[in-house]
C-alpha cells in the first residue's frame, strides 16, 4: 500500500516529538528526550532556574559532562588539577555544584566514563535513533549520525529545557545530501563532509535539516557517520541525520543506556522504521561524487575554504574575504599546501577523536618520528577511549614517534583549557574549525583528517596521506 | 529581556562575510558563569594588540563609532559556534541590531531571546548600508521595517511570534511554562518513553 503522507526522517522524529504543532502566531513545540549539558554553556541557565525557583523538570532525561575547559594532563587528584584560570576553574567548581543541587547525572572528574558530551552520549547509549537531542553547543549536530533530531541552543534554551524539557521552533526545511560511489583509500568521512561544505558553503545548509544520503554514507560505520553529522553545523545547517541501520543498531547494543531485553526489540523495530519513506520529497537535494574525492585541506579561515590536499590554493579574483583569509593564513595562490611547514598537528575534538580516527592516525605514525620541530598533541574524546586505545597499545605508538598522549577534552579544538597554537604557528588539525584565532590567537589553522594530520607530523608539512597505506 | 519598539541610530559597518561568533567573542573568553561584563571582549581579536592597545585601524576604534547602535555586517553574520555570548557580548557594548543580507540560525535565535534584533534585508538596501556607513537608520519593529535616511524603507522578515517577544519584553519561558499540561500530556500519552 502506497505511503498517503510519506514523511523524511527528520519529518518523522519531528512530528513525534510535537507537544503543540506551530501556527503562523506561535512556533511549535518541540519536545526533547536527551538534554546533554556542559561546564560552558548553562551556569547562567542554572542561576535564571535558581532567581525563578524553578526545578529541573526531567533530570532523568539530562545528561551531564565537562570538556570545554578543563585540562588534558594527567592528575592523580583534584590538588592536582591543572585548570588553566580562574575563571575556568570556577565554571568547573560551578558546574558540580549545580548538578549536585539539581539532581542531575554528570560525568565530572570522578566519572571514568568523562569526555567530550559528543562522545560520550553515543558511548553511553544516550544517544538513540529517533530522540531529539538538544545541547548547549553547536556539534550537537553530532548525535544525527543515529537518526536522531540534534542540534545546538543557547544558554537562554538552555533553560527552557531545563525547565520544560521543550524547546520552540520553526519547522526547518529539508536537504538531502545523495554522497555516491565508493569512497578512495585514504579518504574519510572528514574528506567527505570539507568537500561537501566546500561544494554548498558555508551558509549551504542555513534553514534546513540535512539528511545524508548515498552509497558512501550506508557503507560508513557508526563513527564515521559521526564525523559527517558533526561538521553540518559549519555548512549552516539547524542538523544533521542520518537513517539508521544495522550498523546503528549493532553500535548500539549492549551499551549502558540502550534498552534491554524486550525493550531492545521493540526500540529496534521502531529504529528501523524510522528512516524515510520512499516517496517523501526534500525541499532541496545536492549529489556529492563520493567516488571523485581525495583527501582533502582547508587553506583559509572558515570550512568551507578547502581543497584537495595536492592541488594549488585558489586565485582569491578580488574577493576581500579571500584575500583576508590567506593574509591571515600567510599562504600564497597558486601553490599548493604542501609548501607550508607544519608547526603543531593535533588529533582530537568531536569531529576526530574516536578510537578509530586514533587508530587510523596510529597506522601511518607506527614505527616513525615526527619531523623535528612538531609538536603533536593526541587527545581522545572520552577517558573509555583513551582506555580503549591503551589496551590496543596506541599510546606507545604515539609516544614512541614523539607525540603527546592526553587526557580526553576539547582541548585544543577551542582552546580555552590551555592547549593552544602559539601566534602566528600552523596548525594541521582533525578539529572542525579553521576560524581566525580558534585555536590561539593568531594561530593557523588547516582543518584535515587524522591520516592527513599524522601524515603530515611525519613529513613536516602539510602532505597526502596515501603514499603511507602502501603496504598497510 | 528589554521591551524593544523602535531603534533610531547611526550605523557601523563590518563588511566581511562569513563573521563568526568566535570573532564576535573568542573563545578564551567564554569561561565566565556570568552574562554580563562581555562587551568589553567584542571582536576582542580584532579591536586589540596583544598588549590591549586599540588597533586604531578597526573600526569600531574610531570616533565616529561611538554610542552606535546598528551593525551593518557581510553576509552569514554570527556562523559558527551556538555562544550565547556573542549577541550579550553585542547588546553589553551597545549594539540593538545587527542587518545583514544572512544571519546564522543559532545565532539569530540566541539574539531573538535577548532583545537583539537580527535584521535580513535585500542586497540593494545592504550594499547601500555598507557604502553608506554611519548613516542614520531607523528601524521600527512593529511594522518590520527598517528606514534609510532618504525615507526609502524595506520590509525585513521576522516570524510574528519573536516580534511580539520584543515588542512586549516577553520571556519565551514564561510562554512554555503556561503549556505545561499539555506537556504533561504529551509525557503521558507518547508510543514510546525515552
Amino acid at each position: 500500500m502506497a505511503e498517503s503522507n510519506p514523511k523524511t526522517l527528520f519529518e518523522k522524529v519531528w512530528s513525534d516529538h510535537l507537544v503543540k504543532d506551530e501556527t503562523a502566531d506561535t512556533p511549535a513545540i518541540l519536545y526533547i528526550d536527551l538534554h546533554l549539558i556542559h561546564e560552558v554553556t548553562t551556569p547562567q541557565a542554572f542561576t535564571l532556574l535558581r532567581e525563578k525557583g524553578i526545578a529541573v523538570r526531567r533530570p532523568d532525561l539530562t545528561l551531564g559532562t565537562m570538556d570545554h575547559s578543563t585540562p588534558t594532563t594527567a592528575f592523580r587528584s583534584f590538588k592536582d588539577l591543572a585548570v588553566v584560570s580562574e575563571g575556568a576553574a570556577k565554571q568547573v567548581r560551578t558546574m558540580q555544584e549545580n548538578c549536585d543541587e539539581f539532581g542531575l547525572e554528570l560525568h565530572g572528574f570522578d566519572s571514568e566514563f568523562r569526555g567530550i558530551v559528543h562522545v560520550i552520549g553515543p558511548e553511553l547509549g544516550a544517544t538513540q535513533p529517533g530522540k531529539t537531542i538538544v545541547c548547549g553547543d553547536s556539534h550537537t549536530s553530532t548525535h544525527g549520525a543515529f537518526g536522531a533530531l540534534a542540534f545546538g541552543i543557547g544558554t537562554t534554551e538552555v533553560g527552557h529545557v531545563l525547565a520544560t524539557q521543550c524547546v520552540l521552533q520553526r519547522k526547518p526545511n529539508t536537504l538531502a545530501i545523495n554522497v555516491n560511489g565508493q569512497l578512495q583509500s585514504g579518504v574519510t568521512a572528514k574528506d567527505v563532509i570539507l568537500a561537501t561544505i566546500g561544494q554548498i558553503g558555508v551558509d549551504g545548509g542555513t534553514a534546513h535539516v540535512i539528511e545524508f544520503r548515498g552509497d558512501a554514507i550506508k557503507a560508513m560505520d557508526m563513527e564515521a557517520r559521526m564525523t559527517v553529522c558533526n561538521m553540518s553545523i559549519e555548512a549552516g545547517a539547524r542538523a544533521g541525520m542520518i537513517a539508521p541501520d544495522d550498523n546503528t543498531v549493532e553500535y548500539l547494543s549492549g551499551r549502558p543506556g540502550s534498552p534491554q531485553g524486550a525493550d531492545w526489540d521493540a526500540a529496534v523495530d521502531r529504529w528501523l522504521a524510522l528512516p524515510g519513506d520512499a516517496e517523501a520529497a526534500f525541499d532541496r537535494s545536492v549529489d556529492v561524487d563520493g567516488a571523485a574525492l581525495q583527501p582533502m585541506v582547508t587553506f583559509g579561515t572558515n570550512p568551507g575554504m578547502v581543497i584537495p590536499v595536492n592541488d594549488p590554493v585558489p586565485d582569491a579574483n578580488g574577493d576581500p574575504a579571500f584575500r583576508k583569509a590567506l593574509a591571515y593564513m600567510q599562504i600564497n595562490s597558486g601553490k599548493p599546501l604542501s609548501e607550508a611547514a607544519v608547526d603543531i598537528v593535533f588529533i582530537g575534538s568531536c569531529t576526530n577523536s574516536r578510537l578509530s580516527d586514533l587508530q587510523q592516525a596510529a597506522e601511518i605514525v607506527r614505527g616513525r618520528k615526527i619531523a623535528e620541530g612538531v609538536r603533536m598533541l593526541v587527545v581522545p574524546g572520552s577517558q573509555q577511549i583513551k582506555r580503549d586505545a591503551e589496551e590496543l597499545g596506541l599510546d606507545k605508538v604515539f609516544l614512541k614517534a614523539g607525540a603527546e598522549w592526553r587526557e580526553s577534552g576539547c582541548s585544543m579544538c577551542i582552546g580555552m583549557n590551555g592547549d593552544t597554537v602559539p601566534s602566528g604557528k600552523l596548525s594541521v588539525s582533525t578539529s572542525n574549525r579553521n576560524f581566525e584565532g580558534r585555536q590561539g590567537i593568531g594561530a593557523r589553522t588547516v582543518l584535515a583528517s587524522p591520516m592527513t594530520a599524522a601524515a603530515s607530523a611525519i613529513e613536516g608539512h602539510v602532505c597526502d596521506p596515501r603514499p603511507y597505506l602502501e603496504g598497510q | 529581556m528589554d521591551a524593544i519598539q523602535q531603534l533610531s541610530s547611526h550605523t557601523v559597518v563590518l563588511p566581511m562575510v562569513d563573521i563568526d561568533t568566535d570573532q564576535i567573542i573568542p573563545a578564551r573568553f567564554l569561561t565566565t558563569t556570568s552574562k554580563t561584563g562581555l562587551g568589553r571582549h567584542l571582536f576582542a581579536d580584532w579591536r586589540f594588540n596583544a598588549d590591549g592597545s586599540e588597533k586604531p585601524d578597526f573600526v569600531l576604534n574610531s570616533p565616529g563609532s561611538a554610542n552606535c547602535q546598528i551593525l551593518v555586517a557581510g553576509n552569514n553574520f554570527g556562523c559558527g559556534s551556538s555562544r550565547e555570548h556573542a549577541p550579550w557580548a553585542l547588546l553589553d557594548y551597545g549594539i540593538r541590531a545587527v542587518v545583514s543580507t544572512a544571519i546564522a540560525d543559532i545565532f539569530r535565535s540566541n539574539s531573538l531571546k535577548n532583545g537583539l534584533l537580527p535584521i535580513v534585508v535585500d542586497d540593494e538596501t545592504h550594499a547601500w548600508l555598507i557604502e553608506n556607513p554611519g548613516a542614520e537608520a531607523t528601524i521600527d519593529v512593529a511594522a518590520s521595517t527598517l528606514t534609510l535616511p532618504d525615507g526609502r524603507s524595506v520590509n525585513y522578515p521576522i516570524d510574528s511570534f519573536a516580534r511580539h517577544c520584543l515588542l512586549e519584553g516577553i520571556d519565551q519561558l514564561g510562554f512554555l511554562q503556561q503549556h505545561d499540561d499539555d506537556i504533561a500530556h504529551f509525557e503521558d500519552t507518547r508510543s514510546w518513553t525515552p
